[in-house]
């Protein structure tokens, strides 16, 4: 290798001539330009964050784990933060805050391993106005306390930045929801129903064997006050949400499963403060607890929520927190709640504008891929209007909002009323369309048995009718369902499939349309081959020789730039030394080979550069607004075109789905792939292209007002509107965690072909849920029959009860296993176990995000 | 007779603490996040091998 130049040293480069890694990060250095105690460095930024941690004493970092550190990409100057001290953010996002100390609870995605959880624990080692902090691993979050008047919050982020854990900040979260207290109280409330159950069942034992006698008769009493005192507040507090929520169904006149639960309960206490005063027995109020118990246990079991990943995520999380204003004195980060119509934002290259706007200066270049879906960034002459949600590609632009964030073009979509449904569809359910006919029935039986008594022995006739209340309380019946469907969800999550929660198990079990997105969804840009075209414009330039394919390739590999390394991958290269390299952010790359000056970049940089372009006629073919452009030695030669092509196995996947569910493909793009994809998809299903967000939200709404039952696979925020009015929205991402918009289901791309197995998967669910049913009606019908003799007795509801809760949870759960077992060859004890380290997820710079794999690049 | 009522008051005291140890770990949050913990201790257990290693190279 040469010697590098100044320029290599502290640009983002990649070789991999040095053994062993950086000593922080573990990325490959190019030689040991940067080296302390004997340990070398991929850059400056690493070795400058193993001082600092050296100095205050945090070096046991680097001894938890080889390597934890994240590269630092950017030195962070404490000015790009400076509009965190604006009172009106702080008060957004902090937790806490007086005049002397302020907690605030940062989203971190750099955080990854041990090592981290240790760093950020320890980070008021670094400065003294930082005070305890805590990391929750699984949210990627850490909660820090921190002296205002020591340390600004500005100061705070920038030194998280600075040794490379940058806060993710976005618009949405600012207006944060807490972490809701759901789980805490149903932990008590679990706690408190299991404590009461196992006690009262101690003292019941006697009971069950008969060995009461031999304690005398006072002993009955004790246990039955005892158990009427235990019962009381599992009655009260831990099913205080059944009786809540069979009020609810009353109040609106229907009957779901919650009904007849709260029937059996009221029905076994009343027997049993009945039973204790006239001295009969001790009541049942252990079957009641365990009922109880086990009932929540089964709720608990079906509300999995994943704690990296939000299902109802508005455009607002899509924007960052905060854009550059241009003022009179210069320019200054701004937050977007503080955006005003006629501000001049500054736009630079990848960056997303947050309100609609007027093109002041400069060549803008919108990538609209992920809010209309159109494939190919579009080119805007100044004066023209631009709308929200574009990414700018290529230099910097000026702007002026012509529209508040909140009325852009972007927001209206949210304004429509498919988003301010409620999506619950709980009350449709498949076990309360049951339990409907199941609770009339009951209630049925229940009178005529009081009535059949009252003529023959009306002494009889009461306990005949709580009797049958009692053992038809479908306790198994509340379970099948909540096990089946928490089962499934969770082998999902573990193919990468997560679902918004366990009921859309079985709304994916109905579906008979689906409705898939083209761009992003089915293509894929990354995926898409490289053609190198060198007869743009008309003008015949020379084929590449393998020569110049070598310095291509060579020059391109040390750039992170997607382009880039689509390039490099497609070339067959051996690797040269490249001296003078530079890279200009929103133009291109330059460096020198073996004496020959390569560029490699936009055509209007190549321009700037002085790159005789060959005839300014525009190019017929419209690939070619992305592509790359490549001089050498000032000479035009051509450029490099990337497509959008199928992700692997979709033609597969729209086979198989094909000849169970009626197809539609929408597209925002345009016609020219109309063709391959009516061939793809077959005659009968409907293709349709240039389609607004709005057109794909009223497609899915027609669909549905025929009867359909539609799943709407998507990707972007341009499917988001159909996603929601879906019965079923799917929204497939590229990366778990990042932004996706509000969904019912988070594909990871990868198991995209897996979507006909996972839809039969879902219907085999349904059916277990189905046959769980049959079993618990089962038991009921055989419980009733011994009610409505009147020959019920705490020992045979001891017994009955729990036994046939027992049979619905192991059926339940196996089957679904085995179903599982069957469809994807996964089994259920690696489906509950997760992988406790997890790779780190990149900055948000969205660069590292397609960076491939080392080896990858070594193969190319 | 009286020997089980006393059994009773015993474990059903024992029981009630275990029921207020256990609502006051739900309340203090250790349910919350069951995740790092697990992760914490791991860095906890090195900080006390380097003690070792620091102690006998003394």
């Amino acid at each position: 290798m040469s010697s590098p130049s100044p320029e290599l040293q502290t640009s983002p480069v990649l070789a991999s001539s040095a053994a062993g890694g950086c000593f922080h990060c573990g990325e490959p250095c190019p030689d040991a330009a940067f080296a302390v105690e004997g340990k070398a460095f991929c850059c400056f930024g690493c070795q400058t964050v193993f001082s600092l941690l050296r100095e205050n004493g945090l070096g046991q970092f680097y001894e938890l784990n080889s390597a934890p550190g994240t590269r630092i990409r950017a030195a962070s100057a404490a000015a790009k933060w400076a509009f965190l001290d604006d009172p009106t953010v702080a008060e957004n996002l902090f937790d806490y805050a007086d005049k002397t100390q302020a907690k605030v609870t940062l989203h971190l995605p750099a955080i990854h391993c041990v090592a981290c959880v240790w760093l950020l624990e320890n980070l008021f080692k670094l400065h003294p106005g930082i005070g305890h902090s805590q990391v929750n691993f699984s949210r990627r979050e850490a909660a820090i306390t921190f002296a205002p008047d020591k340390i600004k919050f500005s100061e705070l982020v920038a030194l998280l930045a600075s040794i490379g854990y940058e806060p993710e900040l976005t618009f949405g979260e600012t207006e944060k929801i807490k972490p809701s207290s759901w789980r805490k109280k149903a932990w008590l409330q679990i706690g408190v129903a299991g404590f009461a159950f196992g006690n009262i069942m101690l003292m019941s034992l006697p009971f069950y064997f008969g060995l009461d006698s031999f304690n005398g008769p006072w002993f009955k009493l004790i246990a039955g006050w005892l158990g009427l005192a235990f019962a009381l507040p599992v009655v009260a507090f831990s099913a205080a949400d059944f009786w809540r929520a069979a009020w609810l169904s009353l109040r609106q006149r229907t009957i779901t499963l919650e009904v007849p639960i709260v029937l059996g309960l009221a029905a076994i206490y009343v027997s049993s403060v009945i039973e204790v005063l006239a001295q009969r027995g001790p009541g049942y109020c252990d079957s009641l607890c365990g009922l109880i118990f086990f009932l929540l246990c089964g709720r608990l079991f079906q509300k999995k929520t994943y704690d990296r990943l939000t299902f109802d995520r508005d455009y607002k999380g899509f924007f960052p927190l905060s854009v550059v204003r241009k003022h009179s004195g210069g320019e200054a980060g701004v937050a977007i709640s503080q955006l005003g119509i006629g501000d001049h934002l500054i736009l630079r290259n990848g960056e997303l504008l947050p309100a609609d706007a007027k093109l002041v200066s400069g060549e803008a270049c919108m990538d609209y891929s992920f809010v209309t879906g159109e494939s190919e960034p579009v080119a805007r002459a100044a004066g023209a209007h631009l709308y929200a949600g574009g990414r700018q590609v290529g230099g910097a632009i000026e702007v002026e909002t012509v529209k508040s964030v909140a009325q852009s073009y972007l927001a209206a979509l949210w304004n429509n009323e498919a988003f301010r449904k409620n999506s619950d569809h709980d009350l449709d359910s498949l076990t309360n369309r049951y339990s409907k006919r199941f609770t009339k029935l009951v209630i049925g039986i229940a009178l005529a048995a009081a009535g059949f008594w009252i003529f023959r022995d009306a002494t009889k006739a009461l306990k005949a009718f709580i009797s049958v209340l009692i053992v038809a309380c479908p306790c198994a019946l509340a379970l099948a369902a909540p096990l089946a469907h928490g089962t499934a969800q969770r082998i999902l999550a573990r193919l990468k499939i997560f679902l918004k929660n366990a009921l859309v198990i079985e709304r994916m079990a109905e579906v008979d349309t689906i409705v898939l997105d083209k761009t992003g969804t089915l293509t894929t840009a990354d995926a898409g081959g490289v053609e190198f075209q060198n007869a743009e414009c008309g003008v015949r330039s020379a084929e590449l020789s393998a020569e110049e394919t070598n310095w291509i390739g060579s020059l391109a590999r040390h750039s992170t730039h997607p382009n880039s390394v689509r390039i490099a991958r497609s070339l067959s290269f051996s690797n040269l030394p490249v001296a003078g390299f530079k890279e200009t952010p929103g133009g291109g790359i330059e460096g020198e080979i073996a004496g020959h000056k390569i560029l490699l970049g936009a055509r209007a940089w190549l321009k700037k550069c002085g790159v005789a372009a060959r005839g300014d006629a525009r190019p017929t073919n419209d690939k070619s607004s992305s592509a790359t452009s490549v001089a050498i030695d000032g000479i035009y030669r051509g450029a490099f075109a990337f497509e959008n092509s199928l992700r692997p196995e979709v033609a597969q996947l729209i086979s198989q789905l094909g000849g169970k569910y009626e197809l539609a493909l929408l597209s925002g793009d345009n016609e020219r792939e109309a063709a391959r994809f009516q061939k793809l998809f077959g005659a009968r299903a409907i293709l349709k292209f240039n389609q607004s967000p709005a057109d794909k939200l009223n497609f899915v709404r027609e669909l549905q007002s025929r009867g359909r039952k539609v799943m709407m696979v998507g990707d972007g925020l341009n499917d988001a509107g159909a996603l929601k009015q879906a019965e079923v929205g799917v929204a497939v991402v590229e990366q778990i965690g990042i932004f996706s918009p509000a969904s019912d289901v988070i594909l990871d791309a990868a198991e995209l072909p897996r979507l006909a197995r996972v839809l039969a998967f879902s219907r085999g669910a349904a059916r277990v849920v189905r046959a769980g049913f049959v079993i618990s009606a089962l038991y009921n019908l055989a419980g009733v029959s011994i009610a409505a003799a009147g020959l019920l007795s705490p020992i045979v509801c001891a017994i009955l009860m729990p036994l046939s809760s027992a049979t619905v949870v192991v059926f339940s759960c196996g089957a679904t296993a085995w179903l599982a077992q069957r469809a994807f060859g996964v089994r259920w004890q690696s489906a509950a176990a997760t992988p406790l380290l997890l790779p780190a997820q990149p900055q948000n710079s969205g660069v590292a995000l397609r960076f491939p794999p080392q080896s990858k690049l070594e193969a190319a | 007779m009286s020997v089980v009522i006393i059994l009773i008051v015993a474990s059903l005291a024992v029981a009630l603490l275990f029921l207020a140890g256990f609502v006051w770990a739900v309340r203090s949050g250790q349910y919350e996040d069951i995740v790092t913990p697990s992760l914490r201790v791991l860095a906890e257990d090195a900080k006390n091998k380097i003690s070792e290693t620091k102690s006998t190279l003394k």
